[in-house]
């Protein structure tokens, strides 16, 4: 396995605040990881920096092998890296299908799109009987849907997801990583944040636990949820 | 009936050219949350410039549909660049900046515009050469000259295209997805900084035509000329609902029939004692009247959510 994604010493700053503090990671390709950490830990400015919406202030990555650090954001999706942003971020007065179409703007294949779009709704069905429907309209947990279903509509090698399950009721939960689990069946490389630590670390094949700013633990996702700092702080484990 | 319908026709007429001027208001707005108060100044511009190109080309003996045609492109051609060198120096520096920088910014760049138009064109008023047939048709009392048919429909030929490619194109969808979230737009792979520049271009090019359309409608072009057209336009689009495309286009019509009606009717209304020279104060009472009952305008919405 190669190393798709290799961040090394990232730091990103907002003024006088640090929120990623020296942060090393690495995504195989074909590998799902998880980054956990407490609220306000640095896991959104983690990905932001890699999609390039905020500007490291130090250290970098590459992906593929190259480094991305002088493209611009809106070229980095071409080259197969997407996010799922924090707080889902669907165009709420364009349809759910113009927000699909939105996913493959960059796409010049556009002779593939009905098969894509059509793939799409395939894992969402619900999508696809409100196509016209203006997506401010849906439901938190089918904006999440419209949203992983946009970033799917580019093609992604990685797909970094933030919270995909926040503010969601539980059943919601289950069905969006019951679709996770079938993206990463398909072979598409995963890096997800997530504070349902459980969820995300049982389909996951490692994790970073991330405090403050810095890595603090990496793991198989196993030994993860066999870790008692981790039992403790994330999967709500009360000791024992 | 006959004065009814007939300050519909001129209603319908000005406020084509209100519509158009208020799209670029609304377009610039709708992306970066800016009023752009320089745009008047724009509409000012491409009148001068076809106004001058007329002079030449039909001094060169070029037939006069020609000479207009070429000199609409070259107001076009100019006004776009003259739009983007405007977001490229005076907007996108300021991108960050807290609010009232850029506005402060929109009104220099009037001033300099204005100033920079009457050192090339002189501080008098240049009359618009006749290259329009005069004729015109009534029907039943009302008449409809040459020139008004004209911008109605070519206003509304123009409005027509834009909608089609906002809302039926995959770089109106860009647009409309940068306007709501330029961050998640660049996700998609949208070059928002591009996108923002075409609609300035585009509202730019808009506003060209509309100059020439008022310059040719009443035969004279001024470096002032873009003043009261540009806050009249704005008023439009607030009437409208700043930020929105359909709503420019209606708040622009319905501003040139309410000042049409008003002209029309304000003597009869008062005794004769208001002359139709007072008809400005209409689409300011509009203004006035829309900001105190409906500040979010016919086709706003509510609020504006901002991620
Ligand atoms: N735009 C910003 N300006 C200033 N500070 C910011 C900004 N964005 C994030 N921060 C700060 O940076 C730190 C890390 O934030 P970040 O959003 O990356 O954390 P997070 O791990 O994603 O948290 P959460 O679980 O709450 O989403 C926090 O202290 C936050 O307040
Ligand atoms: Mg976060």
């Amino acid at each position: 396995m190669n190393p798709l994604l290799e961040v090394r010493n990232l730091c990103v700053r907002y003024g006088g605040i640090t929120a990623v503090d020296g942060v090393d990671l690495d995504v195989m390709e074909g590998e799902r990881v998880t980054l956990i950490g407490a609220n306000g830990a640095g896991k959104s400015s983690t990905l932001k920096a890699l999609a390039g919406l905020v500007a490291p202030a130090g250290g970098g990555f590459t992906y593929g092998g190259q480094d991305l650090q002088s493209i611009p954001p809106w070229q980095r999706v071409s080259r197969g890296l997407a996010l799922v942003p924090e707080g889902r971020g669907v165009f709420n007065r364009l349809t759910i299908e113009e927000n699909l179409l939105m996913g493959a703007y960059h796409r010049k294949d556009s002779s593939a799109l009905p098969g894509e779009l059509d793939h799409v709704y395939g894992l969402f069905a619900r999508l696809h009987e409100r196509r016209h429907q203006q997506a401010g309209t849906l439901s938190g947990g089918e904006q999440q849907m419209l949203a992983i279903g946009r970033a799917l509509m580019s093609r992604p090698r990685l797909l970094m997801l933030d919270e995909p399950s926040m503010g969601l009721a539980p059943l919601m939960v289950e069905k969006i990583f019951e679709v996770i689990r079938k993206i990463a069946a398909e072979g598409v490389t995963l890096l997800l944040v997530e504070q349902n630590a459980r969820l995300a670390l049982a389909l996951s094949d490692r994790a970073y636990v991330m405090e403050s700013g810095r890595i603090v633990l990496v793991d198989t996702a196993a030994a993860c949820m066999e870790n008692p700092m981790v039992r403790a702080a994330y999967l709500g484990d009360g000791g024992g | 009936m006959d004065i009814f319908l007939q300050q519909l026709v001129n209603g319908l007429t000005l406020g084509s050219i209100y519509a158009l001027v208020a799209l670029g208001y609304t377009m610039v707005y709708g992306i970066m949350e800016l009023i752009n108060f320089a745009h008047g100044d724009v509409v000012m511009v491409g009148a001068m410039v076809a106004l001058t190109a007329l002079q030449v080309l039909t001094g060169w003996g070029l037939p006069p549909g020609i000479a207009l045609a070429m000199a609409v492109a070259m107001a076009m051609a100019v006004c776009m660049v003259l739009g983007l060198a405007i977001e490229r120096v005076a907007y996108r520096p300021l991108r960050r900046a807290p609010k009232l920088a850029p506005l402060i910014t929109a009104i220099g760049l009037s001033i300099v515009l204005q100033q920079l138009a009457a050192l090339i064109w002189g501080r008098s008023y240049r009359s618009f050469p006749a290259v329009l047939p005069a004729d015109s048709v009534s029907w039943h009392g009302v008449i409809i000259t040459s020139i008004q048919a004209l911008i109605i429909v070519l206003a509304a030929l123009l409005m027509a295209v834009l909608l089609l490619l906002v809302k039926r194109t995959a770089l109106g969808r860009a647009m409309r997805a940068t306007a709501q979230n330029p961050g998640v737009a660049q996700l998609m792979g949208v070059n928002t900084d591009r996108i923002i520049a075409l609609t300035f271009a585009l509202g730019s090019v808009l506003a060209a035509v509309a100059g020439v359309m008022v310059a040719a409608y009443y035969n004279v072009g001024n470096y002032t000329m873009g003043f009261m057209l540009g806050l009249k336009a704005f008023t439009a689009a607030v009437l409208g609902g700043i930020g929105n495309i359909p709503g420019a286009m209606l708040g622009g019509l319905l501003l040139g029939v309410v000042e049409a009606m008003g002209a029309g009717y304000i003597g009869d209304l008062t005794g004769g004692y208001f002359g139709s020279n007072y008809k400005d104060v209409f689409a300011f009472l509009v203004l006035i009247g829309v900001l105190v009952f409906h500040p979010n305008g016919l086709l706003g919405s509510r609020a504006r959510e901002k991620v």
